[in-house]
């Protein structure tokens, strides 16, 4: 995989990871045009398009688009699933995820990808061995989180969208 | 609300999140993000030292702003102070700071580098992965220099935590990507293949990453992975939904380590060993049955990682070659997908198909589909979808349905995407050329194409048109009337002006006889489009004029007149006003025989490769266009000749024979080789490259060498230089070429510095062509013509060689009379 975005219907980026060397000036050019072209595609449409010399892997859930780009000899059906076991591991995580959660806990859906993927492949793929890194990384934190923070949360969940 | 506790949740940072939300415009958001840096950057100057909890928040601060798109400059240093804190969510922070804002300051690299060094000795998993996750993200070549010893270490290692050996896999295969050359797997390899039988599912998805993209550079080293990954799969695909447990997604099991497996035997050629050979293709008739089974899920997740297997098993049946049986069955299995219900498998088996066409065993059975390709292209509602139709249509196109294939794709292009269309025209005209046993319909089709998408037909193919058209005599008088039909449209493109202009001005005499299409009759016609037409087309069409009065006297006074107007010898561009002037003096002064001479019929094309599928490959990239296609484009092309004596390579350098006639211009000399250069360094070919440049010009030039004699000088298409001087020159005596007496004549003379720009125009201004990138030196100039004098040809080649530093030249000239080239040198020393 060369890179990762996820981005609102607004056009909005939640989370970029890179795993290719860009400049700045490159990935700000590059989600600009992707996103874009992303946001054109019509509801039926299938879920791979070809951009540049790379191929594209998108698929929304809720308002969230996660959109991946893999290369020519890469697996378009399992990229789509890659996706769909981040979506579930946010989910498990954060307890049915939503785009908020993602916006204020952004550090956590990078550390949580980061158990997952790594250098654009798969690391892990058993969900509960990845859930169990995170876990216990966060039981040596101190401090308990703050629940008042969830109040600030009203949208709907967007892992129950997915079919 | 999350299940575990998340521990802190920097309250802060939530806040400031809120605040950006809740900004009603661009400026207030920039403002309030102007504030923030403020503070952040007053705290961290502060001297009051920053705790690890306000160091955190603050550097998360800076990240987020980062990320939302503004350009931070400070805020490195605290981060890397919070890599060497022992609180994993403060070194975490840092970790993530550091690995998107990637900074180049060599300090501050040497600091990190030292404190992931820490976390890499510490024993701490935790830690350990967490720079190995770090390394992994930013990958730098200093990172590969520091780090590239120690991680295959880590990876083999008998006490390394499986889940730091999966993240030191991935690790290094990053660093391996990114700076090869500092990976050097020697010693480990054998142990790092050996875990693909690691018990731990999760060790051997990662390795077996590494592992394929490591087995691509070095294929021998780690080929023993071969039957290792065979059992695995085979151990996978027979297993029940139940055992693989963790690893098992949807009920189907393993899916993404069976995926990579297949990935990585796709680097192989099929295994000699029979007993692991056999348990392969059974694996593989496993994945093929599975795929009849009823789903166990309605879930379109348990589908897609099923058929993700199925493709995959697929691509590697497709890429061995060798098993018809399977061929045949995965053909059968596409054939199904291309009308299933969902887009995406449709979308796919489009794809896979293509590559399937180009196998000998299955080409035949992807043809029986072509109905259901042809309908998909008509009635999709993807774009994608339609885009991988046409694809496959290329692919499977052959002698048998070319015809009908080349016109499904014409009716596509008139509503097809705009981004797609060039690519569509590319194709549609190689593939008309390639498979075209009657040249009037490749001509036709040529013409449909810049009738329908004239704006997308690039000059490749219509140069590639007038080509084949020149070489073949079969096609020329047809290819004149429907040219000359077509432009009778009243809103032709300008495309078809310039075939249309370039081919009657060579061929316009095959259809003068009809009255309808009298010589005035074309060039009315013609000259009815100038006004419409860009510069280039108007240059061109000034040389169909010439051409036409050397065709048809009759038409001299019309187009004289023409010629003679403000609009033409006074038009504000150059090149337009000098082929004006010049042709019309050349129409006045010329005899009739130098005319003919001049404009007589271009001479076939020497033989090379089609640069249209040269410019396709360009396009799609190095995998479009297989090197089979390739090399039959070239064998296919010796027809274009008709059977013809011409042709050869004429990319041949020096000694091969090569048509030289066409170097030199000679339709009516012996055949002449391309003399071996003495120096061996010069290119005798003219042809050097692919293409043809525009059209041509005629140059008049008074040359003082030639004193009162009015010299036309001239070049075509190919660079073939006629220098006709209307007066005799006498002196010269009657030549003939022959290559036996190569002649240098070295003079030294002191010169003034001069700049190449200067040389080039006088040069140039001999009338002689300058030939690019011949000489391996650049200083170096290098020039052909030939020297035509009334009763004999003479070829010439020129070099000059400037020796700045010794003030110094040298000029050799070569012909195939001493007395030519001693005089030719005189002459141009004088130049000089």
């Amino acid at each position: 995989m060369q890179f990762m975005l996820l981005f609102s219907r607004q056009g909005k980026l939640r989370l970029q990871k890179w795993y290719v060397p860009l400049s700045d000036k490159e990935k700000k050019k590059i989600t600009r045009e992707l996103v874009q072209t992303v946001l054109a595609r019509k509801p039926k449409m299938c879920s791979f398009l070809e951009w540049r010399d790379l191929k594209i892997v998108y698929k929304r859930y809720a308002s969230l688009y996660f959109c991946c780009a893999i290369e020519d000899q890469d697996n378009e059906l399992i990229t789509l699933e890659i996706i769909h076991r981040y979506v579930e591991l946010l989910d498990k995580y954060f307890g049915s995820v939503c785009e908020l959660d993602i916006i204020f806990n952004f550090e956590k859906a990078y550390f949580i990808l980061d158990e997952f993927l790594l250098g654009g492949e798969a690391q892990e793929t058993s969900k509960k061995n990845v859930l169990k890194a995170i876990e216990q990384a966060d039981l040596l934190q101190e401090v308990r989180r703050l629940c008042f923070l969830k109040a600030f949360r009203g949208q709907k969940h967007f892992a129950e969208q997915y079919s | 609300m999350p299940a575990v506790s998340k521990g802190d949740g920097m309250r802060g940072l939530a806040v400031f999140i809120s605040d950006i939300r809740n900004c009603k415009s661009k400026e207030a958001e920039i403002k309030r993000i102007n504030k923030e840096l403020a503070n952040i950057r007053s705290k961290f100057k502060g001297d009051k030292a920053l705790d690890g909890y306000s160091k955190k928040k603050y550097v998360c601060k800076l990240l987020f702003i980062f990320l939302l798109g503004h350009d931070i400059d400070f805020g490195h240093m605290e981060a890397v102070n919070l890599l060497s804190s022992n609180k994993y969510t403060e070194k975490q922070i840092g970790y993530l700071f550091i690995s998107v804002l990637v900074n180049s300051n060599s300090e501050l690299i040497r600091l990190i580098n030292n404190a992931i060094k820490n976390d890499l000795s510490s024993r701490n998993p935790t830690f350990m992965c967490l720079a190995l996750h770090c390394i992994a993200n930013v990958g730098s070549r200093e990172m590969a220099e520091a780090f590239a010893g120690e991680i295959p270490r880590i990876l083999v290692a008998g006490d390394t935590m499986d889940s730091v050996k999966q993240s030191a896999a991935l690790c290094l295969l990053r660093l391996y990507k990114t700076s090869p050359d500092l990976v050097l797997m020697g010693e480990w390899t054998s142990r790092v293949v050996h875990l693909l039988n690691d018990q731990h599912m999760g060790v051997v998805t990662a390795a077996i990453s590494l592992i394929t993209c490591l087995s691509q550079k070095n294929p021998d080293e780690f080929k023993t992975c071969v039957s290792l990954a065979v059992s695995r799969l085979s151990r996978i695909v027979s297993s029940a939904s139940t055992d693989l447990q963790d690893y098992t997604y949807y009920f189907v099991p393993a899916p993404w380590l069976s995926c990579k497996l297949l990935r990585l035997l796709q680097c192989y050629p099929p295994p000699e060993d029979g007993a692991v050979k056999g348990r392969l293709v059974e694996c593989l008739e496993t994945i093929l049955n599975k795929a009849q089974e009823p789903p166990k899920s309605k879930k379109v997740q348990h589908s897609n990682a099923k058929n993700a297997i199925l493709f995959e098993a697929i691509s590697l049946i497709i890429h061995y070659d060798s098993e018809p049986n399977l061929l045949v069955r995965a053909c059968n299995q596409l054939g199904q997908f291309l009308q299933h219900r969902e887009t995406n498998l449709r979308y796919l088996a489009l794809e896979s198909m293509c590559t399937l066409a180009s196998s000998e065993f299955s080409h035949e059975a992807v043809k029986t589909h072509i109905e259901t390709v042809i309908n998909a292209l008509k009635t999709e509602r993807d774009v994608s979808v339609r885009q991988r139709a046409a694809d496959l249509l290329y692919a499977m196109c052959d002698r048998s349905n070319a015809k009908q294939i080349v016109a499904e794709m014409l009716s596509y292009l008139e509503t097809a995407d705009y981004s797609i269309r060039e690519e569509m025209v590319l194709k549609v005209a190689i593939l008309a050329e390639k498979y075209a046993v009657d040249y009037s319909w490749y001509v036709d089709t040529i013409l449909n194409l810049i009738r329908i998408a004239g704006d997308y037909v690039s000059e490749e193919v219509w140069y590639r048109v007038i080509q084949i058209v020149i070489n073949r005599d079969d096609v020329q008088g047809y290819a004149a009337k429907t040219v000359f039909e077509a432009l009778q449209a009243p809103a032709c493109h300008e495309n078809m002006v310039k075939v249309g202009g370039y081919i009657l001005g060579e061929f316009g005499n095959l259809i003068a006889g009809d009255p309808r299409s009298s010589p005035l009759v074309q060039f009315n016609l013609l000259h009815s489009k100038f006004h419409l037409c860009s510069v280039p087309t108007r240059a061109l069409l000034l040389s169909a004029y010439i051409k036409f009065i050397n065709l048809f006297p009759e038409t001299k006074s019309t187009i004289q007149e023409v010629l003679r107007s403000d609009s033409q010898i006074r038009n504000s561009d150059v090149e337009l006003q000098q082929r004006a002037v010049e042709y019309l003096k050349l129409s006045s002064i010329a005899s009739t025989d130098v005319l003919a001479t001049v404009l007589e019929e271009m001479p076939p094309f020497p033989e090379r490769e089609s640069s249209i599928l040269a410019k396709l490959k360009k396009k799609k990239g190095p995998g479009a266009v297989s090197v089979n296609e390739l090399e039959e484009g070239k064998r296919e092309g010796g027809e274009l000749n008709g059977g013809g004596e011409r042709g050869g390579d004429s990319s041949a350098i020096a000694s091969t024979p090569s048509p030289s006639a066409d170097l030199l211009g000679l339709r009516t000399g012996p055949p002449v080789t391309a003399a071996a250069p003495s120096t061996g360094s010069l290119l005798v070919d003219v042809f050097s490259e692919a293409g043809v440049n525009d059209d041509g010009f005629l140059s008049t030039q008074v040359s003082k060498i030639y004193n009162t004699v009015l010299v036309v000088f001239g070049y075509f298409n190919k660079k073939i230089l006629h220098i006709v001087p209307l007066n005799d020159l006498s002196e010269r005596e009657l030549v003939t070429i022959n290559e036996q007496t190569p002649q240098g004549v070295f003079v030294m003379a002191p010169f003034l510095k001069m700049f190449r720009a200067l040389t080039c125009t006088i040069l140039l201004g001999l009338g002689m062509a300058l030939l690019e990138n011949v000489d391996p030196n650049p200083e170096n100039f290098v020039c052909a013509g030939v020297i035509q004098t009334k009763a004999q040809q003479v070829g010439s080649l020129l070099r000059l060689e400037p020796n700045a530093q010794a003030q110094m030249y040298r000029l050799t000239v070569r012909s195939s009379k001493d007395t030519v080239s001693k005089r030719l040198c005189e002459l141009l020393a004088e130049q000089f």
